[in-house]
């Protein structure tokens, strides 16, 4: 709801208006249900135990979406994000056993996530190639490049004696753990950073209409470098909390479907694909709806296999009722725009 | 002539770089890259791995291939409809499955398996349709979750039917012929392969849906326009991917008889490497099954050699996903600079040294004011009348840039009406004994049209030549024409390079580009009689009956060239070092003849024509609205004499009415004038002419 038509409407809309009549606001509606309709039939779904778990495991997430928000707003993806994820935080851990201090290991694992953002970025703005098509053959790339460089082992356990590594995932400030700590912290920076800082503009003018913000004279390229780079660090810094949590992180969350947690988790929470809008609000909107569901699927103790098809559908549903309430505009759709 | 300037113009005649231009025109160009590459894929992986080149091993890359192409196709069919489908590995696994519960399960014949496998494919396929065609869904996310979403059913189905899937082994002789059988040598399943390849490339690049199917994906806005069912055309190619995967899934269950957790993961990243490799491109609207093919069976090599190095996984992972890159980025990066790269490259100029404007001319050219009285006729009615021509009853035609021929009615030539509607611009016009008018239309050919006004075609192509790349045996430009006595229709070509819209553009060249083509009507053929004329344009029979003059525009020369009697086959300069750029020819009374000059000529181009690689740097570097052309704005009319001499110069001083003379035609005292560029055709008395002669009466004598 733009300021513009908040002033010339006679009246704001109340708030049962706004809640039904935007995408946020059923989301947020479902997940006041789901809440509550989990509260009531999953007896351990209340207790504080759980609901620090669904918290914890979801921030990972939530961060994770952040970093594909910063894209998909710009009007472009990320499905790359978690090979950068594995490949680079692994790399880190096996350098740190091979002797280097574990400060320069995690320095040069963000240095690889850097570079690997880069280099996507540079295909996506210089090659002109597909963001998608681009992402997915990269994220091929980056897996196949790591098991065949840099570790074979597809566990990586986090190196001993870093016993301050491990109180990232599994410490609490005052009481609050500080996975969500951290997530809360990056809501706020990049929140900063899309609303306060010419970045943000930039990129938000990038989703609206790609063509006239580069006629505008933005730089467009090296933006769309910068925003992949800064999608490649946000998931290397959620691979270190992951890793930090269960002490030890698994290379085959690569072929997990852990991609498409994320693009759910977006999608739902009403960033369109069509980019230009959207927010960190969504982001977290879509983090805790998501987290319910995925909570109270395991309390249920459901087939992981049947809530893959579940997270699917759902996805899917969001996608349709995403491009119906943003439909593609024809005048700025492009020719082989996939 | 200089040492230097020799060099020169041997450098731009043996070296000039046409061929690079014209080979990049070629739309077989895609596909050759592709080719080129699996050629030498080929060579190196039978040199590298031992044992690659092996009946057995063969046989067994066929089976493979038959499965894997069969995916391609699918996803080249969807490819170019403009979208894509990435979950065609997982429809794959969902159809093995129907296939295999069907015929170790179920026990069910081997046709109703089929049945099972193409309808889970066509359920699969039409779920993407609906949701890519009908609601407009981004086709790459959406396929990227019905991934998910096929996935999960297959490994929710998969581990409960398991034990009965493997338990079982069906007794069907059909099944197992399928699987293993060959067809004198062959094997079956790749013999069903070519036969459905055949198949789609014959509906693809034939029939109707194919072209509907290329339409959207090239173009879907106009597709749209044209009146194309543009959603149904998009859902049907996602239903027809459906049912191919099917097909593939079928005969991998029959080669394998069993199916793992892992059936078809990474699948579509093999087969979109494939496919992208093959040279389809991803906007949509561009490949064929051919090029489906060819990635295919790259990747399957590249796959199958890395499988027999040894490689980890993981290798072939990193591999086959740079290659997906790079073949992207190229493929990204060709379909959009190939048209830029192209108008760069594909004008290439050659030597042409045109000798100093001839003093003795000077005198004769002198400017003077005799068409500037000119009556006009149908100002601003017709648009382009490159010739002007008189039939027996006096009427004027003309031909127009709108495509149509009109007819000005004697004795004012203030009424007109459309004659014939032929649908190019009719150059050169002529009357042919029985009265039926011929006309060189541009782009089209030589057409026929009768006293009634209805248009035939007479000829639209010549012999091809074959050594040259671009197709000569389609008529571009044909510009001039007149009849033998005996019928045989002579016609000139002006260039096979350019269209008419870029006439100009062949002045840059110099070269000969152009040739002039007999059509005999007695056996229906026409055969290109002279090639390498430098932009030959007017065309008119001698009196004699046995040679015809032309005129080389860019050349500034005028030759004889005898098709009959005695002199046959040979050919003479009959006016050379004109003043200006001749154009059409036509015989005058008491045995003349008329030339057009459409401009005349300059110190600074002739220059120019001997700096080939000053125009070529000039064609690469700049605009081309801002290219140095040769003068065609300013020209005058010549009447020679039999023997090739100027007699008069007639000029529009002013140049208000006729700036620029494309052609003549004299009749009853009176001289007619046309101009391709002007919207006017002219009328003036000649003082010192027979008030009674006309063209056809001298040439076929009384009608």
């Amino acid at each position: 709801m733009s300021a513009a038509e908040q002033q010339t409407g006679a009246r704001g809309p109340t708030i049962r208006e706004r809640l039904l009549q935007s995408q946020e606001g059923i989301v947020f509606l479902l997940a006041v249900v789901a809440f509550l309709a989990f509260s009531i039939l999953l007896p351990s779904f209340l207790s504080s135990g759980n609901l620090l778990v669904l918290v914890r495991s979801v921030s990972i997430l939530g961060i994770l979406a952040l970093g594909m928000a910063l894209v998909v707003i710009a009007r472009g993806i990320d499905v790359s994000m978690i090979a950068v994820m594995v490949v680079s935080v692994s790399w880190a851990f096996v350098i740190t056993r091979a002797g280097y201090p574990f400060e320069l290991a995690l320095l040069i694992g963000a240095s690889f996530a850097m570079l690997a953002g880069i280099m996507i970025g540079t295909l996506i703005a210089f090659g002109e190639v597909p963001p998608i098509f681009a992402t997915l053959a990269a994220g091929s790339v980056i897996y196949g490049t790591g098991r065949t460089f840099f570790f074979t082992l597809e566990m990586q356990n986090v190196p001993p004696d870093t016993e301050w590594f491990r109180l990232i995932g599994q410490g609490n400030v005052f009481g609050i753990p500080v996975t969500v700590v951290a997530f809360a912290l990056l809501c706020v920076v990049v929140q900063l950073v899309l609303r306060r800082t010419r970045f943000g503009w930039m990129t938000y003018a990038m989703g609206n209409n790609p063509n006239t913000a580069r006629v505008s004279g933005l730089p467009t390229r090296p933006m769309i470098v910068a925003q992949y780079a800064s999608t490649a660090l946000i998931a290397y810094v959620a691979g270190l909390i992951l890793a930090s949590s269960a002490a030890a992180i698994n290379a085959r969350l690569f072929n997990s479907t852990m991609i498409y947690d994320i693009l759910l988790v977006v999608v739902l929470g009403g960033i369109g694909l069509n980019g230009g809008h959207g927010s960190v609000r969504n982001v977290i909107l879509g983090t805790v709806f998501v987290g319910i569901l995925l909570n109270g699927m395991t309390i249920m103790n459901i087939d992981y296999t049947i809530q893959n098809l579940v997270k699917g559908v759902v996805l899917l549903l969001a996608i349709v009722v995403d491009s119906l309430v943003n439909p593609r505009d024809e005048q700025t759709s492009q020719q082989g725009d996939l | 002539m200089a040492n230097s300037d020799k060099l020169i113009q041997f450098r731009h005649r043996y070296f000039s770089g046409r061929l690079v231009g014209e080979v990049l025109s070629k739309s077989w160009i895609d596909s050759a890259i592709p080719f080129a590459a699996l050629i030498v894929v080929l060579v190196t992986m039978a040199v590298l791995v031992p044992g690659m080149v092996n009946i057995a091993y063969m046989a067994d890359l066929s089976r493979q291939l038959a499965e894997f192409g069969l995916v391609a196709l699918a996803l080249t069919i969807v490819i170019m409809s403009g979208g894509i489908d990435l979950s065609v590995g997982s429809t794959f696994a969902l159809c093995v499955l129907a296939s295999l519960v069907g015929m170790n399960v179920l026990g069910l014949p081997v046709a109703v398996s089929l049945a099972l496998a193409l309808g889970a494919g066509l359920l699969c396929g039409l779920l993407n349709g609906v949701l890519i065609g009908y609601l407009r869904l981004r086709a790459f996310i959406t396929t990227l979750v019905t991934l998910v979403i096929y996935r999960a059913l297959y490994d929710i189905i998969f581990p409960r039917l398991a034990s009965a899937i493997v338990g079982n082994t069906p007794d069907s002789p059909a099944w197992d012929y399928l699987g293993f059988g060959a067809f004198y040598g062959l094997p079956v399943s790749f013999i069903a392969f070519v036969v459905i390849a055949v198949a789609i490339h014959i509906t693809l690049s034939r029939l109707r849906p194919g072209w509907r199917l290329r339409a959207v994906g090239g173009a879907r806005k106009s597709a749209y326009n044209a009146g194309i069912d543009v959603k149904r055309t998009v859902c049907l190619a996602y239903v027809t991917s459906g049912l191919l995967t099917g097909t593939a899934a079928f005969l991998f269950s029959a080669r394998l008889g069993s199916t793992g957790a892992d059936t078809g993961i990474g699948m579509e990243i093999a087969v979109l490497t494939a496919v992208v490799l093959g040279g389809v491109s991803l906007g949509g609207g561009r490949g064929s099954v051919g090029n489906a093919i060819v990635g295919a069976v790259l990747v399957l090599i590249l796959t199958n050699g890395l499988i027999r190095m040894s490689t980890p996984g993981s290798v072939n992972q990193l591999v086959l996903g740079l290659i997906l890159i790079l073949a992207v980025l190229f493929d990204a990066k060709w379909v959009k600079n190939r048209a830029k790269i192209l108008s760069k490259v594909y004008v290439s100029p050659t030597y042409l040294a045109l000798p100093s404007r001839a003093e003795r001319h000077q005198a004769q050219f002198a400017p003077n004011d005799r068409l500037g009285e000119s009556e006009l006729i149908g100002l601003g009615a017709v648009e382009g009348p490159e010739d002007v021509v008189l039939d027996a009853a006096d009427h004027l035609y003309t031909g127009t840039r709108h495509g149509t021929i009109v007819r000005f009615f004697a004795p004012d030539y203030t009424r007109s009406e459309v004659f014939a509607r032929i649908g190019g611009h009719p150059l050169g016009l002529a009357f042919a004994r029985n009265g039926d008018l011929l006309a060189c239309v541009g782009g089209m050919g030589v057409y026929r049209v009768d006293p009634q006004g209805t248009v035939s075609r007479v000829t639209d192509e010549t012999n091809r030549s074959w050594l040259s790349v671009i197709d000569d045996s389609r008529l571009r430009l044909p510009d001039d024409l007149d009849i033998a006595r005996d019928g045989r229709i002579f016609f000139s070509e002006a260039t096979i390079r350019y269209e008419l819209s870029d006439w100009v553009t062949d002045a840059l060249e110099g070269r000969g580009n152009g040739r002039l083509i007999c059509h005999d009507p007695r056996t229906g053929q026409t055969r290109t009689v002279l090639r390498g004329l430098i932009f030959p344009n007017g065309v008119t029979m001698c009196r004699d009956g046995q040679s015809l003059l032309f005129a080389e525009t860019w050349a500034c020369r005028i030759s004889r060239y005898w098709f009959d009697g005695p002199n046959k086959g040979q050919r003479e300069i009959f006016i050379d070092n004109l003043q200006g750029y001749p154009d059409n020819i036509n015989r005058g009374s008491n045995g003349t003849y008329w030339v057009a000059l459409l401009g005349l000529r300059t110190a600074t181009f002739d220059l120019a024509m001997r700096k080939p690689a000053f125009r070529r740097r000039m064609a690469k570097r700049i605009a081309s609205d801002e290219w140095l052309f040769p003068n065609v704005n300013r020209g005058c009319v010549v009447r020679l004499s039999e023997t090739g001499e100027v007699l008069d110069v007639l000029w529009d001083l002013a140049g208000r009415n006729h700036p620029s003379v494309t052609s003549t035609c004299e009749h009853k005292g009176y001289l007619y004038l046309g101009g391709v560029s002007n919207n006017r055709i002219g009328r003036v008395k000649l003082c010192d002419a027979d008030s009674a002669w006309t063209s056809s009466q001298e040439y076929w004598g009384q009608v």
